[in-house]
């Protein structure tokens, strides 16, 4: 895997309710590995990046153990699903669709994300 | 709550009274049998929720919900077009014209009635009993209710030391009460377990912090002006201060209904039935569950009995000739399913029959029990265990028969001269492994002989084997596996599903091959659906630590932020700290060998009170300050590194500590100056990445005032050198480690150390202690002997060189971390505003210190079998 710096100044982008959002650099999200936003109602956002480029957006709460942590999980495939694994007490979610894929009756918000 | 439109007068009506786990599976033993179709079926429902599960009540508590305990799918009711008033308990019966009414004033003819109404906790007659404060323990709206209650209230009393009594008082200690449980009878348990077991089950309750009173009854419930309980009376005089009790002794049948249209109850409770459950006084009643008084006279509490009812039942109202069920009786094994007591009895456990044998271990100090009942010809009649139920499933299983291997060896704990565990492969077929569910080895095969099923979870919902109390579940994943394995299908035995290699594998081919990163690996050696993916939680940590632990022999940096690792760490490992529960990290810096400075203590101190962490003592002979926010990470390794202090990797799964006692240095018995060689050790073998967590400890004489022997190497002194002893474990189950050689010297040790760590590493799986690693390996202690001592692999050269590799590129990680601005960047809560701390951590104070806030987080923790590993 390279790592090597973004020749481009793209940025990653949320989607809120009034428009996108501009969180930070593209080059700041390694791939494999999530950051946390904070959004301007307060609410926290995990963002991801996978090793072919494609940006993912969920809450950032963990809605088992209640802290807001997801972004720092480990990510992954399950059957050709991305997920991330809470650092807490493992269970993982489903980057696309924020559900749990350890108890599918908990789910977390997800968010549209973009680098432009 | 369907009508089924095409129900008429003419359809013969089935009704049911109880919608409980019995009256639950009447109904689906009715649909089995096609009755569903034929006949209405109408169901009163008394409780607010249709039927749920009653034996899993306590979980509640630890984070399941209402939902999670349901036992009724709409789709099977809707399905099946059966009508459910949910609700709405009957509230007479006649007889003569076979009518039901309901509270609502609906009234049903019926063909046949089916009582599941159940039981209702008994509460004794004392002065006060229904107080502010008072509860029983039996419906989700009790539990609801014990919460709410709890809230504000600091102590919890338990009236009853049985099964549901523990459980209760384990839940009331769990809602953060200080909890007692009063047993009239002079032990806990006691239909359960006999003397010795209660009294080793005593130690171990105690042990988790309850308080038990036994031998005294309950005199009357003290309460305040406001007429809320502040306390009880006991009989021997002694008064209990309470918020609140919770009565948990005993049951009996809900039998009031039949009373009334006067159908024959037993002298002590229970609708009277025969051996098809038909009541003895209408041939067109039956009753079943914990209200039926059975054919041998006894009303059976539990709920397996009970769903052999409910299938007698349902097969005679189908005159189903083919099949004619009859219930005479059943067996009580019980095992308590709260958490961290291990109780079961089974069989005969008191040992009433005639001319029967005991067959007894017993370690009060350990808290173990273990009893058997053997019969005059060698067959298993029943028994006991307290402390640890690890062969219940196997037991109970072969009650009723002669085991294949002697008594004695049932019994005894590994290691104190037991021959080899009796596995269920020794089972006849007839042998019921899940007695819930009346489900038989036999079964368990044809499930995956003849229905395909590959998985447990498969088997589960096939045969509804360890769908209820799942105490047997353990001995199903056993059977399914020994019986995959017969039929010839390949167990997958790869390390996740992004490879199909052990560890040991990727291990081997990353030596071998040089390989040095992550997604080299995956894209030649993944799956074939992997490769060129992502991978998955379980293979980038594995793998990341294979790579660390031979960083410089394949070439690959040893510091675990750098390019690619950075993303394979766990969270702790990615940050250098461990999560804590709100958020916020750990810190612990490494003290080897528990020595420190004044000098050391107050830099610890003075950083501590500077960023208002919490300092504790660990178990490890160091110091932990908790609650450091993620931002504040650098700025604290900062102090500590100037201060001389390095990382002490309590994140990673590598060497934790080396603990020392203080040895010949000052100890009037000490031999060798433990404290120096324990200091070495955890120089020597600090920031090694491992399949697990590595601790050690010397000490300085026989005394072993360090525990040496529950290490995964511990060093005990001897006047000639050092005795070095191999795979202990303290935690959930602990092991003595085995003496592995005697008497060596420093150089001597050290060599042998490298040696069988390097070993351990190349050849144990991800999350395998040693302890695990060397029960599991084939030939076990001699074979590791004969590898690491005589070299009979001929590999010691290579296993030592690669550790002199890691102990001459050995570097600190937080060091490196503080001096690189780009790994620093990313010790920030938020990506976007790097100055803004999250808001969700927060702290309350407690004793002197803080703790974290937790009324913030919502939902409360719902733990993932088995996967709370650091
Ligand atoms: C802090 C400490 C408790 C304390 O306040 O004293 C502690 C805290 C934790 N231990 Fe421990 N253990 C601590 C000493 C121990 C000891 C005592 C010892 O080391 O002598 C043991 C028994 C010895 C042993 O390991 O054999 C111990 C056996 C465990 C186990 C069970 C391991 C096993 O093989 O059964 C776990 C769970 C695991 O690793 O899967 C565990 C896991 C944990 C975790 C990671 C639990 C978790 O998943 O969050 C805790 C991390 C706390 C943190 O964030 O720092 N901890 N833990 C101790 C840190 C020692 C240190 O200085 O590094
Ligand atoms: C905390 C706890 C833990 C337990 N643990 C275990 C265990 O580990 N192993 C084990 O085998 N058993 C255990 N049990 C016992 C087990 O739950 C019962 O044996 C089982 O629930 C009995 O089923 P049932 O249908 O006969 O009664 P219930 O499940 O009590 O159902 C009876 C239902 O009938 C309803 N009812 C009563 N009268 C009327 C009426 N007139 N009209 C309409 N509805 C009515 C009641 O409201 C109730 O919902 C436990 C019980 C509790 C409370
Ligand atoms: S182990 Fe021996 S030397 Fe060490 S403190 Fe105990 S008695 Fe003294
Ligand atoms: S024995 Fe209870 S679920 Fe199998």
């Amino acid at each position: 895997m390279t790592l090597a710096p973004e020749t481009t100044d793209l940025k990653i982008e949320l989607q809120l309710e009034n428009g996108w959002f501009t969180v930070c650099e593209l080059a700041r999200l390694l791939p494999g590995r999530g950051v946390a936003a904070l959004l301007p109602d307060g609410r926290q956002a995990a963002l991801f990046r996978d090793r072919s480029g494609k940006l993912y957006a969920i809450d950032n709460r963990d809605p088992f153990g209640g802290a807001a942590v997801l972004s720092r999980g480990l990510t992954g495939t399950h059957q050709g699903r991305p997920f991330v694994a809470s650092p807490l007490l493992k269970q993982r979610f489903d980057l696309e669709s924020g559900v749990c894929l350890d108890d599918e009756s908990v789910r977390v918000a997800t968010y549209e994300v973009r680098a432009s | 709550m369907t009508a089924t439109p095409e129900a008429t007068e003419a359809t013969p009506t089935i009704v049911l009274v109880g919608h409980g786990m019995v009256g639950q599976r009447f109904l689906e033993a009715l649909a089995a049998r096609g009755m569903t179709a034929t006949h209405r079926v109408v169901v009163l429902c008394e409780e607010p929720r249709p039927a749920y599960d009653r034996v899993a009540l306590t979980s509640y508590f630890s984070g399941k919900t209402p939902e999670d305990l349901s036992m009724t799918d709409m789709e099977f009711i809707e399905t099946h077009g059966i009508e459910l008033y949910v609700g709405d308990p009957a509230v007479s019966v006649d007889r003569e014209a076979k009518k039901v009414t309901a509270r609502s004033g609906q009234v049903f003819e019926y063909e046949t009635l089916v009582l599941a109404t159940g039981s209702y906790p008994f509460v004794p007659p004392v002065p006060n009993k229904d107080a502010q404060g008072c509860f029983v323990y039996r419906t989700i709206e009790d539990l609801l209710a014990i919460e709410e209650y709890a809230k504000t209230r600091t102590t919890g009393a338990v009236v009853g030391g049985g099964l549901l009594g523990l459980e209760a008082a384990g839940a009331l200690k769990g809602l953060g009460l200080t909890s007692h449980i009063v047993e009239f009878a002079p032990r806990l348990m006691p239909v359960q377990v006999d003397e010795g077991g209660g009294a080793a089950l005593l130690r171990t309750i105690e042990d988790m912090g309850l308080s038990v009173h036994t031998g005294v009854g309950t005199q009357e419930i003290v309460v305040d002006e406001a007429g809320a309980v502040t306390g009880m009376k006991l009989s021997d005089g002694s008064e209990l201060a309470t918020d609140m009790v919770v009565f948990s002794a005993g049951v009996r049948p809900r039998d009031q209904l039949a009373r009334d249209c006067g159908l024959t109850v037993g002298e002590r409770g229970g609708i009277t039935v025969d051996e098809q459950c038909r009541t003895v006084s209408d041939p067109h009643v039956f009753a079943i569950g914990e209200c039926a008084l059975a054919s041998d006279g006894r009303v059976y509490g539990l709920v397996a009995p009970g769903y052999e009812q409910a299938e007698t039942a349902a097969a005679t109202i189908a005159a189903d000739e083919a099949e004619e069920l009859t219930f005479t009786g059943a067996d009580l094994s019980t095992k308590l399913k709260l958490l961290g007591v291990d109780v079961a009895s089974f069989g005969d456990a008191h040992g009433t029959a005639e001319d029967c044998l005991d067959v007894v271990y017993s370690d009060s100090r350990a808290g173990l029990y273990k009893k058997l009942v053997i019969g005059r010809d060698g067959t298993l009649l029943g028994g006991i265990l307290v402390g640890d139920a690890e062969a219940y499933g196997t037991l109970k299983a072969f009650t009723g028969s002669v085991p294949p291997v002697s008594p004695e060896s049932l019994v005894l704990p590994a290691g104190a001269g037991a021959p080899v565990q009796l596995g269920p492969s020794a089972l006849p077929d007839e042998a019921i492994i899940c007695s819930c569910n009346n489900v038989t080895k036999g079964t368990i095969r044809g499930a995956v002989t003849d229905h395909q099923c590959t998985t447990v979870p498969e088997v589960k919902k096939c045969t509804k084997a360890g769908t209820t109390c799942g105490s047997c579940v353990k001995v199903l994943g056993q059977l399914v596996t020994a019986e995959l394995e017969a039929s010839g299908v390949e167990i997958d035995k790869g390390l996740c599903g992004c490879f199909s290699q052990t560890r040991e594998e990727l291990y081997e081919i990353v030596l071998a091959l040089r390989i040095n990163t992550y997604q080299d690996l995956l894209d030649r050696y993944g799956r074939d659906g992997a490769k060129g993916g992502d991978g998955c939680e379980i293979c980038k940590p594995a793998v990341a630590s294979i790579i660390a632990s031979l960083a410089p022999t394949i070439g690959a940096s040893g510091y675990v932020l750098e390019g690619e690792q950075a993303a394979l760490q766990d969270s702790n490992d990615h940050f250098l700290a461990n999560l804590q529960k709100n958020g916020s990290y750990s810190v612990v810096p490494r003290i080897p060998g528990g020595e420190i400075t004044p000098e050391g203590l107050i830099v610890i101190g003075e950083i501590a009170r500077d960023f208002g962490l919490y300092t504790k003592i660990t178990g490890g002979q160091r110091i932990d300050m908790f609650g450091a926010r993620v931002e504040q990470l650098p700025l604290i390794w900062t102090r500590l590194v100037d201060a001389g202090f390095e990382s002490g990797h309590a994140y990673g799964k590598s060497l934790r500590t080396v603990k020392s006692c203080v040895g010949q240095t000052w100890c009037r018995y000490g031999v060798q100056d433990s404290v120096r060689m324990a200091i070495d050790l955890e120089l020597r073998y600090r920031g090694l990445r491992s399949p697990h967590k590595l601790k050690s400890a010397v000490s300085g004489c026989a005394r072993e005032c360090a525990e040496a022997q529950s290490k995964d190497f511990g060093v005990i002194a001897t006047s000639a050198g050092w005795n070095l002893y191999v795979g202990g474990n303290g935690g959930a189950t602990p092991r003595h480690a085995d003496l592995l050689a005697q008497d060596l010297s420093d150089a001597e040790l050290i060599k042998l150390i490298d040696r069988f760590l390097m070993f351990y590493i190349r050849t144990a799986d991800r999350l395998e202690r040693t302890s695990t690693w060397l029960e599991r390996i084939p030939g076990g202690l001699d074979h590791v002997r004969d590898v690491v001592v005589e070299d009979s692999l001929g590999i010691c050269e290579e296993l030592e060189s690669l550790m002199t590799a890691h102990v001459a590129h050995y570097a600190d990680e937080w060091a490196t971390t503080i001096n690189d601005p780009e790994k620093l960047a990313r010790f920030v809560s938020f990506v976007n505003a790097p100055d803004t701390p999250d808001p969700v951590v927060g702290f309350v104070p407690e004793r002197d210190q803080i703790k974290p806030d937790l009324p913030l987080l919502t939902i409360g923790h719902r733990p993932l079998e088995g996967s709370a590993q650091r």
